[in-house]
């Protein structure tokens, strides 16, 4: 584990996201309404849609291009469509959002 | 052995004989003829081609794959020059001789021409085929038409072309419209809708001759001595059964070919069917008789029983917005009473003709919901002494609480459900004994309700009361699958609860999910800006990306900018501002939109701030290009410039757009402002369209060019620019107050009808004040470039994080 320190969980909007670029491309933190920010990579498996952008409902996003939701949590399609997209681990401390890189290199060396 | 059937004519009656036929697997080689060069299409749906609102493809009733698959040898474009009755053959046009051993005739009947002088000129037509109808519908805008005849078809006629624009008169011999199916007040009311479509209507008018110049049709000169000028004349007075061939044949004839209740004629071999009959005196201009003609006609050839017999018959006229039904006998009388009912303010007008304690005859205008209830009472000659006093109020007032599925489980088999495939109750309950348990299942099985549709609600009720339990009769759709309230029931409520937040929304009306879903979520949000446009914030993380980043999504994930110019109209200086945030930002694309506006298409997502803050500062705003609000208002150059133009579209453009922009719409809004009729901005096809003329600005609403493709309907015509301005604004400002999330506004005026948004926006001068009021209320707020504030925090479009640099480290 390497924990970074990325920012602070008030900058990231209220149901919303932002992005982090990462040796192993651009990976999206999303926030929820529960004060819960999750780590996911930010590019749908469908068309390449930007998940950061999409509207983050409940514990999942919906893809701003063709509406494909994920799950934050497992980073599994929900629904009928079929896809997974990368989750990374993430912590809250004091408001500060930790963010593993050793996952991060481990996935971009594999 | 195998029988040879000849039939003569291709059209409603024999289609549906050949249907039984076939479907019987009758033993008959069958041969057709046809004068017109096409097989069977659905005449009766004429009306709604000329209109638009259907094509030709949609009508064909019988392609040529099913007379194939069906094995009849088909001869269209063919007439039959004659029958020699005794030798049982008929002689084709070129000559050709073939036995029969039955023959059907289904000659169908002739436009009657009034034989005024000039008849015969070219542009005279009826309106009876698919040639005639095409002739209406190539007129183009701005045509003038005179339309002889103010009945069912003449009526039909004038308003699918005024739907298309043409400048139309109807000329009607009698004092009200309709005379044969209605009486004076509900005559009235028809011509009031008429006119409101733009249609000029002359009742008491006598035509005296047709005036014409090279050939040509002119005009129509009246009696009184009024010149109507006119490109095409259009002649709908009536029908005469087409008798000549079954005369020559020595066949006995009276006003049609004479039949018995078998369809067979005075020769043994030969029968008729549809409007070329006589049948114990009538004749037959309707299509619900003429079916019921086809099948007995079909038994007898099959050497089946059966008898045709005349029913009671009922009209409705297929003009969008007149809802109008009449049927029995509704002639004054000594022993005859009327029950009325007249509310002017909706335009409703109900007549009832009592006669012993049995209704004879019914006139509806304006509300015909509970009319086959009625006509059933007619049909039935039900005793109605004991709920007279609330019998005008229909079927719901008898006896305290009526299930509308009780009255149709208590509708006899023979019942008619759909009157423009003549499918009766018995038929369709067949159907789901056969396996059918959906409206399509139904239209496929049966074609009930597959061609105006105007029976959908009573098919779905016959399958829920005999499916019972198994039929769940579609319920409107619920928003999504957060909640089951419809997007109605969710606006009301927020209204009546006074609901400010979208927590408030998932609290109050209990939704199944923590904080909604992609769909729900931007219509509650657009919901509570209408609503309470003073107290709710928006919510920029429940709005579509292309919204919340005030740009569009391009596929690859950059976007497209489009800055305002208003009405249309730049400036060099503005020009340079763009070509120089095109150089700085490597713009690939640059292209002119369909509104008239500059797009820059693939700039980066963290460049948008700096592109913005630099185009601010060259004096522009957002295009709002991307949202669900006012999008462009595209103009012509009106009298600035041009020599047609009659007032100046431009300045009216631009203050549209300046009035408008910011405002958040159900959908996008898109305007056009033609300066003439030559419509240079295409403005017809605009959910707003303005077309100035000399007298004054026409606004025309809910039209559309994407997935639809739609005409504008009139909204009114008023004289000055202010007023043009006001009547649009309250239009934009009742649309955002009643429509559905995501529902144009052609879609949502369909819904509503455009008679009550003009009752709401034309007629209601202080509603009409009201609305504006509202509207300019809510732009207080509103009325803002979103770029100048989303450029001041520009740091919210770069990452949270380059963590590329240290892991490089």
């Amino acid at each position: 584990m390497s924990w970074i320190d990325v920012g602070h969980i008030d900058d990231i909007p209220l149901r919303g996201a932002r992005l982090v670029k990462t040796p192993a491309g651009c990976v999206a933190l999303f926030r929820t309404s529960e004060a819960e920010v999750f780590a996911a990579s930010d590019t749908c498996p469908h068309k390449g849609g930007p998940l950061s952008e999409g509207i983050v409902h409940g514990r999942s996003v919906t893809c701003p291009l063709h509406n494909w939701v994920f799950s934050l949590e497992t980073g599994a399609a929900q629904g009928a469509d079929e896809g997974q997209i990368p989750t990374y681990e993430v912590k809250l401390e004091e408001g500060r959002i930790l963010l593993d890189t050793a996952a991060l290199s481990a996935r971009a060396a594999a | 052995m195998t029988q040879k059937l000849i039939v003569i004519g291709a059209g409603m009656a024999t289609g549906r004989m050949l249907e039984t036929l076939v479907e019987q697997h009758a033993d008959f080689d069958i041969t057709l003829f046809n004068a017109e060069p096409r097989g069977n299409y659905n005449r009766i749906m004429l009306s709604p081609v000329l209109s638009g609102e259907k094509t030709y493809a949609e009508i064909v009733t019988h392609d040529d794959d099913w007379y194939t698959a069906s094995g009849i040898t088909c001869r269209f474009g063919e007439r039959i020059a004659g029958i020699n009755t005794a030798a049982k053959t008929v002689t084709a046009e070129n000559g050709d001789v073939l036995e029969y051993d039955k023959l059907v005739f289904g000659t169908g009947s002739n436009p009657f021409m009034i034989p005024l002088p000039g008849h015969d000129l070219e542009g005279v037509i009826a309106y009876r085929d698919l040639e005639d109808t095409q002739r209406m519908m190539d007129l183009g805008e701005g045509n003038k038409v005179v339309v002889i005849g103010g009945g069912l078809l003449g009526l039909e006629a004038a308003a699918g072309m005024a739907a298309r624009g043409v400048d139309v008169t109807v000329v009607h011999i009698m004092d009200h419209l309709m005379e044969r199916q209605l009486d004076e007040a509900a005559g009235y009311l028809l011509r009031r809708a008429l006119v409101d479509k733009g249609i000029t209507v002359k009742c008491a008018a006598n035509s005296k001759e047709i005036l014409g110049e090279k050939g040509k049709v002119r005009a129509l000169l009246l009696d009184d001595g009024t010149e109507l000028p006119c490109d095409l004349l259009v002649m709908a007075v009536g029908i005469r059964p087409n008798i000549k061939l079954a005369t020559e044949a020595g066949l006995a004839v009276g006003k049609g070919i004479h039949v018995d209740d078998q369809m067979v004629t005075s020769d043994a071999d030969i029968l008729a069917v549809g409007e070329c009959v006589e049948h114990q005196g009538a004749i037959f201009g309707l299509v619900a008789p003429l079916y019921d003609q086809a099948k007995v006609a079909a038994q007898t050839l099959m050497g089946q029983e059966a008898a045709f017999v005349q029913k009671e018959l009922s009209t409705k006229l297929k003009v969008t917005g007149c809802d109008l039904f009449s049927a029995g006998d509704f002639a004054e009388g000594e022993t005859r009473e009327d029950i009325v009912f007249r509310d002017p303010a909706r335009g409703v007008y109900k007549r009832l003709v009592l006669e012993n304690n049995v209704v004879v005859g019914a006139v509806f205008y304006g509300d015909t919901t509970d009319s086959n209830w009625f006509f059933g009472l007619i049909r039935d000659k039900t005793d109605i002494s004991d709920m007279r006093e609330t019998l005008i109020f229909g079927p719901n007032m008898q006896g305290g609480e009526v299930d509308p599925l009780q009255a149709v489980a208590a509708l006899p088999a023979d019942a008619e459900i759909c009157g423009c495939n003549g499918i009766c109750k018995g038929q369709i309950v067949e159907a789901i004994e056969g396996g059918a348990t959906t409206l399509a299942d139904i239209k496929a099985g049966t074609k009930a309700s597959g061609s105006c549709g105007t029976c959908t609600g009573l098919v779905e009720q016959v399958l829920a009361v005999t499916l019972g339990d198994d039929f769940v009769v579609p319920a409107a759709a619920s928003v999504c699958g957060c909640t089951e309230l419809t997007h109605e029931d969710v606006r009301r409520l927020i209204k009546s609860q006074g609901l400010k937040s979208q927590d408030a929304v998932w609290q109050q009306l209990a939704w199944s999910t923590p904080n909604g879903c992609h769909v729900c979520r931007p219509a509650i949000n657009y919901y509570l800006i209408a609503d309470w446009p003073l107290e709710y914030q928006d919510d920029p993380q429940s709005r579509f990306v292309n919204e919340r980043n005030h740009a569009n999504i391009q596929k690859d994930g950059t976007y497209s900018v489009v800055p305002r110019m208003w009405g249309g109209i730049t400036t060099p200086d503005e020009l340079r501002a763009i070509a120089d945030a095109a150089d700085k930002y490597n713009v690939p694309t640059v292209k002119v939109t369909g509104g008239q506006r500059i797009d820059l298409l693939g700039v980066r997502k963290e460049d948008l701030p700096a592109m913005w803050y630099d185009l601010n500062k060259a004096g522009m705003v957002s295009g709002h290009a991307y949202s669900k609000g006012l999008r462009t208002v595209k103009t012509c150059v009106g009298t600035d410039h041009c020599r047609f133009g009659t007032q100046d579209s431009t300045g009216l453009g631009i203050k549209l757009e300046k009035l408008l922009w910011g405002s958040w719409t159900p959908h996008k809004v898109k305007l056009g402002v033609s300066g003439c009729p030559r419509n240079c901005a295409e403005a017809t096809c605009k959910d707003v369209g303005i077309i100035c003329v000399d007298s004054g600005y026409e606004v025309s609403v809910a039209g559309a060019a994407g997935m639809d493709v739609r005409e504008t309907e009139l909204l009114a015509k008023v004289p000055t620019e202010e007023e043009a301005i006001a009547v649009t604004t309250a239009y934009i400002q009742i649309y955002r107050e009643n429509a559905k999330y995501l529902d144009r506004g052609y879609k949502w005026v369909a819904k509503v009808g455009l008679d009550w948004v003009k009752e709401q926006v034309v007629d209601d001068l202080e509603n009409r004040a009201a609305l504006v009021a509202r509207f300019e209320l809510s732009q207080s707020i509103y009325r803002n470039d979103p770029w100048a504030e989303h450029a001041a925090k520009a740091d919210a479009y770069q990452p949270l994080a380059d963590l590329t640099l240290e892991a490089a480290e």
